[in-house]
Parts: structure tokens; sequence; C-alpha cells
């Protein structure tokens, strides 16, 4: 009650902007996606997020552990201890497998590869106040293009693996465009059609990868031939590890967004879309325009993120599911790094350790795999309800800038 | 028998909100608390409510003095607040609404929705506030809610009443609407605190009038014998013009024509029904009129916002009926739009990004695809000076300015340029006296060097005040001309609202 909202006015539309959240709706995205904070913000939250969720992955960890129970009754000191060696087992293991050797390294750097561009998608339709949930079906068509080229293009190296990926990002923007296309003419939702576009595109790949487009001559399996060698992505540690230049692509993506949302034209009005649709139109900006345009940018980033699951996944045969659950994780990534491109690296980078981790951790600890996407879970539950995170630390309300302290008690 | 401050002092980080001031409040009596955004009129009140504590002083109440911050123990003892912004629940009922929280009453529960009924239109009939208790909250008008509010507060018995700001939500008819409430309450010994920044509301309803500035109470005045003047002298801390200062018009060219225009509201209602208008260079011409009879679609309509149906507008000779905003932008026309936390501003944009909000695309703001925010910060600093926005720095976002302030960012990004057509839509709406002033004065400057000034304002005195020609709207249309040097308040406002009369030459 100390704190005024910093606008009254009734909130009522343009008759000629597509319909968007009202403005109550948009404050409500603006928070919980992490646009339009002061970086303090943008990171307190997150790492206590990631802290409690690592607390509470350890109480799993312990109330899971069934030996422990049944020694509970005659001798619960043992008990306890040996649920906190468990603990610290598990938690070692999780470590190790993503940090504690090069291949360690490798794995984690790999998996967070296609997290990362496909986390700067969701952001970036973040930043304009859209909320794509189709990243899952712009990375199967863009990688599916990429497949095709790999299959019928005769290329050299260089050359056949940048087409591939330049065929992966026309492909998936125009996927992501045409949400944003739909948006603009008719006022669909982008919600309903990405999630709707996401069945047509996971579809389409199954019956793609049984055409004899891609089908390896002879099999019968819903799987591509293998990619010739010069259409695949390089390794970057050497033959032996996974982690290839998807990695570098996938930081390129990161400065380049940057560039795109801070120091671009296009990107103001990217963001003063998002913002404001109202305003946006005052200032003569095609507000119709924008909204294909930032879902094109974005379906292309999902694109290459499919291109990195088919190009860059040894053994390079292509199965129907390569988009996995990646598609998905990127919200949560985009969530966590409060849709900033540096805010995505180090969210993509996290999820990339916690994922390749949570396998060794399986593997040495026993500790099912699952856990990993639990903690997942707790951190994006934890991000969504800030209130909740500054009241377990006891933390105050985000301390505002001095300049905007006059704003809670003028008259 | 009164509530009392005595010497309340309540100190920020940075800034001393309230510095010893006193108030009192008597049953029967409305006492208005005058001051700019900023000069602690909200923390007063807040302490006054126990939602702050103050560092000095004391909060007195029918001789009971309220020891500790706490809103419910100042409910208790008589006191009841209505916020700026409501405390609503917009899916329940009116009747819900009020009983929302209420301590269990004899006989009274909370799941009683036939009680609840009761409460309300006894209260609602007592004060002749005509609200339905069946009513879902969200499909009533903001005056009417505003009552909910005040029914809410009388429910709970509070013998004082604050109202926070209370019209700078509501429409010039629910403003009338609210002072006969507010009259009522005082007529049955309630005592009344009156916030707001607006001098005749003040006036037209208070006996007593205690202005604030810096967070000091720098004086008390009866509104019988204080002027306008004064009280805004007192506000602001310095002499301010009310009236406008200009020379006559020396009207030339057509710049904007206006022909038979029809325009369809979002209800696709003809809000604007073959309205005809010419503003010529050299001369504001002021649209007077109640709100909701066209305006806004015809300010929006002209600025290529919303489509016509029939009709045409044309700026300089050339037709833009068809135009989009942007070129229109690019004929040299300046917008300052109704509603400018919505449209003319990106709230959580800075300072520097709003200023160049819709000249971003072109050198000095634009190299092609990437921004220069150098230049752009650049500009933004100038324009700061140049027109007087009071702000820490550039690179911090609008929201943090006071109302006024962010008028004159768009009052500054719209008119540094040559513009050869104004188009000003509530210009001084919600905005402190100390700014108005001066942007009537920049108005009168554009108009001066030539530009044709189309006023659009629901403040019947700034547009008779502003304009060199008065042309009335009414139901979409232009319903009569009339000088402002010549023409009364009342013969303007009859036509306002209907009636016959004025010069018809221009409706024709």
């Amino acid at each position: 009650m100390t704190e005024l909202p910093p606008d009254n006015q009734p909130d009522d539309a343009m008759a000629d902007v597509p319909e968007q959240p009202s403005s109550e709706g948009r404050k409500m995205m603006r928070r919980m996606t992490g646009v339009d904070e002061s970086w303090r913000q943008a990171l307190v939250v997150p790492a206590l997020s990631i802290l409690l969720a690592l607390i509470v992955g350890a109480v799993i960890i312990m109330v899971t552990d069934v030996d422990a129970w049944r020694l509970m009754r005659e001798d619960p000191v043992a008990a306890l201890g040996e649920m906190l060696e468990g603990v610290w087992v598990a938690y070692r293991a999780l470590f190790l497998g993503a940090f504690g050797s090069v291949r360690a390294i490798s794995e984690t750097l790999f998996t967070a590869t296609p997290l990362i561009l496909a986390g700067l998608a969701v952001a970036v339709g973040f930043q304009t106040g859209l909320f794509n949930i189709g990243a899952r079906g712009q990375m199967f068509m863009g990688g599916l293009a990429a497949v095709w080229v790999g299959l019928h293009v005769e290329l050299p190296a260089v050359l056949h693996v940048s087409l591939a990926i330049l065929a992966a990002i026309v492909v998936g923007g125009i996927w992501g465009g045409i949400t944003g296309l739909l948006k603009a003419r008719t006022g669909a939702h982008e919600v309903i059609t990405t999630i709707m576009l996401n069945f047509v595109a996971a579809f389409f790949v199954l019956w793609a990868l049984k055409t004899p487009a891609f089908q390896e001559e002879g099999s019968n399996l819903p799987q591509s031939a293998p990619l010739p060698e010069s259409v695949r992505l390089p390794a970057i540690f050497g033959e032996q590890y996974r982690v290839n230049i998807g990695l570098l692509i996938a930081i390129a993506a990161v400065f380049f967004v940057y560039w795109l949302m801070y120091r671009s034209t296009l990107g103001f009005e990217f963001r003063a879309t998002g913002f404001s649709p109202t305003a946006s139109v005052y200032a003569g900006m095609n507000v119709s325009f924008l909204l294909t345009a930032v879902m094109f940018v974005s379906g292309a980033l999902a694109g290459v993120a499919g291109s990195t699951m088919t190009q860059g996944l040894p053994p390079y045969t292509v199965t129907s599911n390569f988009a996995g659950t990646i598609g998905f994780d990127a919200i949560a990534l985009a969530l966590l790094g409060r849709s900033h491109p540096f805010g995505v690296l180090w969210a993509g980078l996290l999820f990339g350790a916690l994922i390749a981790g949570g396998r060794s951790m399986q593997a040495a600890a026993g500790v099912s795999v699952d856990l990993v996407i639990v903690m997942q879970a707790l951190i994006i539950v934890f991000i969504a309800a800030p209130e909740l995170v500054r009241t377990i630390f006891r933390l105050k309300k985000a301390k505002a800038e001095p300049a905007q302290l006059t704003k809670g008690w003028g008259g | 028998m009164a509530l009392e401050l005595r010497g309340i002092t309540k100190r920020f980080p940075t800034v001393i909100a309230n510095d010893d001031v006193s108030l009192a409040v008597q049953p029967g009596e409305i006492v208005a608390l005058l001051g700019e955004n900023g000069a602690g009129k909200t923390t007063l009140m807040n302490i006054l409510f126990g939602l702050y504590t103050p560092d000095e002083g004391r909060v007195i109440i029918d001789g009971e003095e309220l020891k500790h911050a706490d809103p419910g123990a100042a409910i208790a003892a008589g006191v009841g607040m209505v916020h700026q912004h409501f405390m609503l629940v917009p899916v329940f009922t009116v009747a819900e609404n009020v009983i929302l929280g209420l301590e269990p009453l004899k006989g009274f529960d909370w799941i009683d929705r036939r009680t609840a009924r009761k409460l309300v239109t006894e209260v609602s009939d007592r004060y002749n506030l005509s609200v339905d208790p069946d009513a879902m909250v969200e499909d009533i008008p903001v005056g009417v809610q505003q009552r909910v509010e005040i029914i809410k507060v009388l429910i709970r018995d509070a013998r004082y009443i604050i109202f926070d700001e209370p019209t700078a939500v509501l429409t010039p008819q629910e403003v009338e609407e609210f002072f006969q409430i507010v009259r009522e309450l005082k007529e049955d010994g309630k005592g009344v605190i009156f916030i707001s920044h607006k001098l005749n509301e003040a006036l037209e309803i208070a006996d007593r009038i205690v202005v604030l500035r810096d967070g000091k109470s720098v004086g008390e005045t009866n509104p019988r014998v204080a002027t306008r003047e004064q009280l805004a002298e007192l506000m602001v801390g310095r002499p301010v013009l009310l009236t406008v200062d200009k020379e006559p018009a020396t009207p030339e060219e057509v710049v904007l024509r206006v022909d038979n225009l029809v325009v369809l509201d979002d209800q696709a209602h003809r809000a604007v029904d073959g309205a005809t208008l010419e503003v010529h260079a050299g001369e504001i011409v002021g649209i007077a009129g109640v709100q909701g009879n066209g305006q806004t679609e015809l300010v929006e309509s002209i600025m290529g916002m919303r489509p016509s149906l029939a009709g045409t507008v044309s700026v300089g000779g050339e037709d833009v009926t068809k135009h989009s905003p942007r070129q229109i932008h690019q004929l040299a026309v300046a917008h300052v739009p109704e509603d400018r936390q919505e449209s003319g501003l990106v709230l959580s944009f800075t300072v520097t990004e709003n200023m160049v909000l819709d000249s971003y695309y072109d050198p000095p703001y634009s190299r092609g695809v990437s921004m220069d925010w150098d230049a752009a910060t650049q500009a933004s600093q100038r324009l700061v000076d140049e027109y007087d926005v009071k702000t820490t720095r550039v690179d911090v976002p609008v929201s943090n300015l006071s109302g006024g302030n962010q008028q004159k960012v768009i009052v500054a990004r719209e008119f540094d340029r040559d513009v050869k057509l104004v188009v000003a839509s509530q210009p001084t709406r919600g905005v402190d006296v100390g700014s108005i002033e001066y942007i009537h004065a920049r108005i009168v400057e554009r108009r001066d060097q030539g530009a044709a000034v189309l006023l659009v304002s629901s403040e019947l005195d700034e547009v008779m005040a502003l304009s060199d020609r008065v042309l009335v709207m009414f139901k979409g249309r232009i319903a009569g001309e009339f000088d402002p040097m010549t023409a009364s308040n009342t013969e303007v406002g009859l036509a306002m609202l209907g009636s016959e009369g004025g010069d018809d030459r221009v409706a024709s």
C-alpha cells in the first residue's frame, strides 16, 4: 500500500491493434519474465531460487532414501547421517558430472548449446510481450530443413554447414512468423497457435522421416540417413568430445540478440511494442509487421537450436524426437535469465550443467536424473513467486533507485 | 471532538516528506489539503491512517492518541480512507465487496448476503449514492466504484473520511456528483479531508484549505476569501500565471481541414458524425465538449490512429485521410495525446528512449539498422534542459517522473522541430499548476511561430483561456462556434449540453 502503482489510467486498447494482454496482464507478464528490471533485481531472486531448489532437492534425496528410512527406527542418528551422506554423494556426483573433467565440461557445454539458442528465442518473444511456446515446433522445422540440406546438397564443409544453418534459420523463422502473422492479422493468441503448430511440426517431422527424401535406402525406421561429414558441426575440443561449434554460434547469437534488442532500431520497436502497443501505434510503428518480425527472429533462433540437435548430435542419424523437451526447457530458461540475452546464456549453462551432471549423478549415486527436472521446475516456481523467495530470505522489497523513491510519497 | 495531527515530521532517506505539519478537522467540516505532486500530502495521510509511523508528532482522534502505526486502530478510531486506486474485487458484487474483510457484526455473518445487500441499500439511500448492491464491480463506471469505496468506509462507521485525489479518475460530470455526495457527508456530521492539487475543486468544496509545499504546511486559508492566484502561489512558491498571456491571433492559410468526417468508436457507434472544421496557421482552435462526444475519436482519426468511415482530413492541402500515423508525423504535425501514460509514453522506457519515440528511425538517432544512443542521449539531455523537465538523469525510466514532467517530455519531443500543426488533447490533465503554466506558454509560442493549433480539452476554463476560437462538439458534430473573448462560460456550457446557440457558420 505504500507503493502506489505508477499509472492510474484506465486501460483502453486501440481498435486497430491486435488483441494484446490488458495492461494489468502485461505488467504481470513483465514481472514474471523479468523484462523491465534493474540488474540487481534480476540477479538476486534467480540466485536465491537456485539455492532454494538445491535445498529442496536435498530434502527430496533424503526422504526418498529407502535404506536410511529402514534404519530410522533402530538408529535415527545413523539414519540421518546416511541421508546426509546420500545428499553429499549425489551433489558431488552432480558437480563432478558437470565440471569435474574435460569430458564433463564438454557435456555441460554441449547440452547447454541448444538450450541457450532456444532460450534466446523465447526471451526475444518475452521482450516484445509475446509468449512463444512454439520453440519446440520451430526447432523441429528448422532442424528438418538443415537435415534436408545436409542430405540433398553437396558442398564443401564450411559452405555446407553454413547453408544448412541458414536453411534452419529461414524455415524456423517462417514457422515462427506464421504465428506472428496470425496474431497481427486476426488477433489469434500466440500461445494457442504455437502450441498447435508444435503438433503440426512434430507430426510433419515424423512423416517426413519416413519418406525417401530423408530415410536411408532400405530402412523402414522413422529416422534419417546419416548426415554426410561435410554438414556435421565440427567439434571444438577434439573429436572425442561432443561440444561443437554450435556453442560458438549460440554465444554469437547471445551477442546478436543483445545488439538487436538494445542497440538496433528494430529492437527499439520490438521493445516499445512489447511494453505498450498503444504507444507504438502512436509513435507510428507498424505493430502488425513488428509482431510478425519478432516471431520470425524468435523462430529463427529456435530453428538454429534445432539444427544443433541434428547437425551437431552424434551419431548424426536424426530421429523423430530430436527436439526433445528443449523447447519447453527454453521457457524456464528465459524466465530464469530474466529475458536478457546474457541472463539466458548463464541460465543455459546452468541447465546444461544440471542435466549433464544429473546423468552422471544417476550413474554414480543412484539418484534418478528426474531429480534434476524437479529442481529445474522448482527454480522456476520460485522465480515465478518472487515474494515467496523474499519472504523466506527476509529480503526487503527491491530497493528502487533514489529517484524512484519520491514516487511513494508524493501527493 | 476533532481529528488532529500535531507537529508531524516524517523523514525518508533522502527527503523530509513532512516537516512539522499540523492539521485538524472537525465533524461536519471539509478540509482541503492542497499541494503539488510530491508535496507530502499522501505521506501525511498515510501517517494519519496508520500506514506510516511519524518520526515526530502525534495523531489524536477525538481526544485519544493513536499510538502505533496500524490501519486497524485508525479504522476502529473512526478514520476511513478512500484511496486513489480503488481496492475492489472486480468479479465480486458491490455487496460482496463491501462486506469483504469486515469484522463479523452482531447477527451479521459475512455469508449473509441478504443483510449485506440491505446494509448497502440503506447507506446508498441515505446518502443518495444510487448504488445497486447486486451489480458486479467490473461492470459499473469508475464514479460508481468510488461510491462503493465510500459505502465501505461508511459501513465501518467512519466519522472522518480521507479522500486521496478522488477526482483524478472521474469525468467532469462524475466530479459534480461526487461533490454532492461529499456535501451530504458533511451534512451528516462527517469530517472530510479532501486531498487534491486542483485549485478549483478545493475552492468549490472546502470549508478550509491547507496548503502543503515541500513537506511543510505553508498556509491555511478560507476559500471564501482566497483566490486561485493566491493558492497557486502558495503551492508553487512563486507567482503563477493562471490566465494565458497572449496577443490576438493573426490567422493565415488553412492548415488543417476536416470535412464531414465520420468515425466509429470501439463499439461501432458513430462517435464522430459528420464533423467539419478548419484550423488556420497562427491560431489556436479549442474544442470544448462534455467527454464522450467524439473528441477522442476525432483526434485519433486526424492522427491516422483510427480509420474514418467517410469524409476527409487534409493537412496543408494534402489529403491525409488514409495516412498512417508516421506519414502524418512526417508532415510536421505534433501530437500531444490524450492518454499520456498509455499512448504518449512507454512508461518503462527511459526518458531518452521516450524522447526519440517517434523520431528514432531517422538520423541522427538511427544509423540505418542500429541506433546511435549517444546522439539520442545528447538530444535528450538538451531537451530536458530546454523544456525544464525535472529528472535526476535521462536514463531513468520515465515512470519515475511526476505527471507534469512526463507531460513535458511529450511536449519537448513533439515541439522540438518545425511543426505546422499541433494537435493537443487534454494537454494539462493531471498536471500540476506550475507545469500547466509552462505547457500553455509553449503552445502559445508555437502559435506565434505560425503553427496551427487544435486544442481538445474537457476543462472549459482551459479551452476558453487558451483558444482564439472555440468550437463546441456535441454528439459527434461541431455544434457551435464561439469567440472566447466575448462568449461567456455559461453560453458555451449550454452548447456543450446540446442546446441551441452560438454561431452555426461552421456546422453548416
